[in-house]
């Protein structure tokens, strides 16, 4: 990479935008596909941006005993979230930001958000908020390992532990190579997905049922713009981890370093098309896959865990 | 790395598929959805053999990719399919101890089978010869899937799974066996697997259930 410029930074710039902007529309898109699946009629794609102008609109009620941790949590939650759009290449790999922390980094960012959101729900006392808040954490203790593993397969094939330098490893290369170990990371990532964005099988993001809950229990207590913050960062943690998905398996499209604006046109291009197959894929995985047992989820993410270990060890095998 | 052809590198993926599928088999907890695994084991074993002929020029494994696709794909799941439903085991979800465990011997058995196939690869020939390890792979896997279960039908798709290794294993060191032996193998597997139906219609005559800890009873109370 070459001197930082300025164009650099307002890459960088837009690049968060785009994702703060982008993920609601992508929530909205999974969401469509899901009534459709469901022969539901589907609520509009914009749905997520009504939800929340109508949250930002109304006034946050804080429970008595909410100390400042309560009110804090949701823009810290907010926050974390876009520094890992920060650094994850959705469309350029021209990211400043990107060269201070790589993805193990990435891993403890989205670590952070996870523990300021399990303390505010067990701030105020209720109990399904720290019932929630454990569940949320004895989740993100399975799925971090597995999360690690898969990018340590991604890292070992391609030899660099920045995402873009990923990125570029692979578009610069000049013919296709298929890596059979991703393929097994690529399945690990899929259920850490799942895991981590409180989706099924792990837990349902539509549920009334507070006794199954894992993510939305913790948001019980909160109102207006806090709930407002807490879900925008819900669907841009959806958002990035589809974009790390397709930055370590599919990254065609991305434009690289010194790229001009056509090409930059043609990455979002891409970028929406890529998303738009994803929710499809992601919402008809939902559709086909029956909530597990709480009780089921070690085994599920151990699954995740062995299949990333098995991608290392066939990496070693057929790629060295 | 750098140097192989395209389609050795798919059939490459294609051995990772393998594995991924013996490894699913392991955890899969229902009889119908292992049974439709292993009719994509044996697509997955076809697609390859396919790939390898193409690639080495070998008429001989065309005809063995064609037999595997009849036996393996279509004739076989069909009648195990219809045991199924005979049987009225469609539904059936069979307990299993500790997965975790479980999964934690099979990657240990992973481990042991690319160590003991390094060697014997180096001194193979032709272009596949790292795929070795994960032909033993599965193999021992289906080992280990046979010893983990403790219904009869399950065990069935797991020797017909141990068969999928030995087959590829076959394919990847030696281009395949004779042709004799292969045709002897598919009839041997065909008639093995008549046999096992009748046995699953006695064992569940004599015990109520295909359950095999029960024939460990030899007491009649």
């Amino acid at each position: 990479m070459g001197p930082v410029s300025a164009t650099a930074y307002a890459w960088q710039l837009g690049e968060c935008l785009l994702a703060i902007a982008l993920a609601p529309l992508f929530a909205g898109w999974v969401g469509q596909c899901r009534a459709w699946l469901q022969n539901r009629s589907a609520p509009p794609l914009w749905q997520p941006y009504r939800v929340l102008r109508k949250l930002f609109h109304k006034d946050a009620a804080l429970a008595t005993h909410a100390s400042w941790l309560f009110r804090l949590a949701p823009y810290a939650v907010f926050a974390t979230m876009v520094v890992a759009a920060a650094i994850v290449p959705s469309v350029t790999t021209e990211l400043p930001l990107a060269r201070v922390a790589d993805a193990i980094a990435l891993v403890g960012v989205f670590a952070t958000g996870r523990v300021f959101m399990s303390l505010a729900a067990m701030d105020v006392g209720t109990a399904f908020g720290s019932m929630g808040a454990r569940r949320e954490m004895m989740i993100g203790f399975l799925t971090e390992p597995a999360l690690l593993m898969v990018l340590f397969s991604a890292f070992l094939a391609f030899g660099s532990t920045a995402l873009p330098r990923v990125v570029e490893v692979v578009l610069r290369q000049p013919h296709i190579m298929l890596h059979p170990s991703l393929f097994f990371a690529a399945v690990a990532f899929v259920m850490v997905l799942l895991a981590e964005n409180a989706r099924l099988p792990v837990d349902n993001p539509t549920t009334h049922l507070e006794l199954t809950m894992i993510h939305e229990s913790m948001t019980l207590e909160y109102s207006g713009r806090h709930l407002a913050l807490i879900e925008w960062a819900a669907w841009l943690k959806l958002f990035n981890y589809a974009c790390i998905g397709f930055t370590l398996f599919m990254p065609w499209g991305i434009a690289l370093h010194g790229a001009g604006p056509g090409l930059l046109a043609l990455a979002i291009g891409a970028l929406a098309a890529k998303l738009a197959v994803a929710g499809a894929a992601l919402a008809l995985l939902e559709s086909v896959t029956a909530k597990l047992r709480l009780f089921r989820a070690p085994e599920f993410l151990t699954m995740a865990f062995l299949l990333a270990v098995l991608g290392l060890l066939v990496h070693l095998l057929l790629e060295v | 790395m750098a140097h192989l052809s395209l389609a050795t590198q798919v059939i490459q993926m294609l051995a990772g598929a393998l594995l991924l599928i013996s490894f699913a088999m392991l955890a899969e907890r229902r009889s119908r959805r292992l049974l439709i695994l292993l009719v994509w084991q044996g697509a997955v074993l076809v697609a390859s053999t396919l790939l390898v002929a193409s690639t080495a020029h070998l008429t001989h494994l065309f005809y063995s990719a064609a037999l595997t696709l009849v036996l393996k794909v279509c004739v076989l799941p069909w009648i195990l399919f219809r045991l199924m439903r005979k049987l009225g085991i469609e539904r059936d979800n069979e307990p299993l101890v500790n997965l975790p465990t479980l999964m934690l011997v099979g990657l240990a058995l992973v481990i042991f089978a690319f160590g003991l196939a390094q060697p014997v690869s180096a001194l193979a020939t032709t272009v596949l010869r790292d795929t070795l390890g994960i032909a033993l792979a599965v193999i021992l896997l289906s080992f280990l899937m046979i010893l983990a279960r403790r219904k009869a039908f399950t065990q069935v798709i797991g020797f017909l799974s141990l068969e999928n290794g030995l087959f590829f294993a076959a394919t990847s060191t030696t281009y395949g066996m004779p042709m004799v032996v292969e045709l002897g193998m598919a009839l041997d597997l065909l008639v093995a697997v008549f046999i096992f139906g009748i046995f699953f219609f006695h064992i569940r005559e004599q015990f109520d259930s295909l359950d095999l800890d029960q024939l460990e009873s030899l007491k009649e109370d």
